[in-house]
């Protein structure tokens, strides 16, 4: 599935339609140590977490994760937001809490190795 | 630990500075200040504020009124409060030992500012901010934002006493440019001054210390020591 899809089966609001939305997901990790999703976290993953700080970004970048999604109902910070649309980092958003959002990706078949 | 029982322990440990910081909380520095008056120690006033990211910054000013203004900053955004039977009293002493009274928000938590926020607060304070122990997983801005942001202007950084030398060593060419402190982090009577660092200033004061960061004038910080103030 690409991140267009899941943000659409999910109905995640997201930021301005960007063309990295149709990068394939390749799992999910989740994390809010950032030195933990750096040395963890895998290439193609959405990346879970409640971290709304400008690294973030940098985090994504770094190991080209295909989405971030910010859970617990967080706001990013407007620099975040800023970054993340130069730098082509879709950044998706949910009240839900990690766990019940992977039940629902989990359901849609988008595993932490699929 | 109340204020006197630290000020005769540092005494003891024949230490020239040291820094009050308790957690979110500058309630406690204006006691153990005036316990130290007419001794040769000089009593930093400052907190230990835990951002919203959960990462823990030294605030180190030279009088209590701004240490108590960025205090009061950081319970605006604590909407928690304390519990005293699971997490115990959260006591306001004097210079006389005496219980003075509790303080009712959880300062375990962590405020609504960010780091960057936190870090331009306290020098538009006039204050120093220290990023606390860097060496550690937990609450350390390494482990918890990954990488010390670009936007965000550390004054010095802190690396905890049970820091290994290797590990201070890498942490030291990784950001070099950086003054280091090393600190006991004292949370039990035993431990205060167990860890120093030694500073060559003109005078104890915050300012100097910002001026010994930056290495002013042949002002400086020596390595940190090793504990129990060897080298």
């Amino acid at each position: 599935m690409t991140i267009r899809e899941v943000a659409e089966a999910l109905g995640l609001p997201r930021g301005a339609s960007d063309p990295a939305e149709d990068r394939e997901v390749s799992g999910v990790y989740v994390g809010d140590l950032l030195s933990d999703v750096m040395a963890h976290s895998r290439q193609g993953q959405i990346w879970i977490t409640i971290q709304v700080h400008l690294n973030i970004v940098a985090v994504a970048v770094l190991k080209e994760h295909a989405a971030i999604l910010l859970v617990n109902g967080r706001t990013p910070a407007e620099d975040t937001l800023r970054k993340a649309a130069e730098e082509h980092v879709p950044v998706m958003r949910s009240d839900l809490t990690a766990y019940d959002i992977c039940c629902r990706l989990h359901a849609l078949g988008v595993g932490g190795d699929s | 630990m109340s204020p006197r029982r630290i000020i005769r322990e540092a005494l003891r440990r024949e230490l020239d500075m040291l820094a009050v910081t308790d957690h979110n909380s500058a309630e406690n520095t204006g006691a153990v200040i005036r316990a130290a008056e007419g001794s040769t120690i000089r009593v930093i006033p400052g907190l230990e504020v835990c951002s919203m990211e959960e990462v823990h910054i030294l605030a180190l000013f030279e009088t209590v009124p701004p240490a108590l203004r960025l205090q009061q900053e950081v319970y605006d955004g604590i909407p928690s409060m304390n519990n005293p039977e699971v997490f115990g009293m959260q006591v306001i002493a004097n210079e006389f030992d005496e219980v003075e009274g509790f303080q009712e928000r959880l300062l375990i938590g962590a405020t609504e500012m960010s780091v960057d926020e936190v870090v331009r607060r306290i020098h538009e304070l006039d204050g120093v901010a220290i990023a606390s122990h860097v060496d550690r997983q937990s609450y350390g801005i390494l482990g918890q934002l990954g990488f010390i942001p670009d936007t965000v202007r550390f004054d010095a950084l802190e690396v905890s006493a049970s820091a290994s030398e290797g590990e201070v060593h890498r942490l030291m060419r990784q950001y070099d440019g950086y003054a280091f402190v090393r600190n006991s982090d004292a949370h039990a009577l035993d431990q205060v001054g167990a860890q120093t660092t030694s500073v060559f200033l003109e005078q104890p004061t915050v300012r100097e210390l910002a001026r010994a960061f930056r290495r002013e004038n042949g002002r400086k910080v020596a390595a940190p020591a090793g504990r129990e103030g060897g080298s």
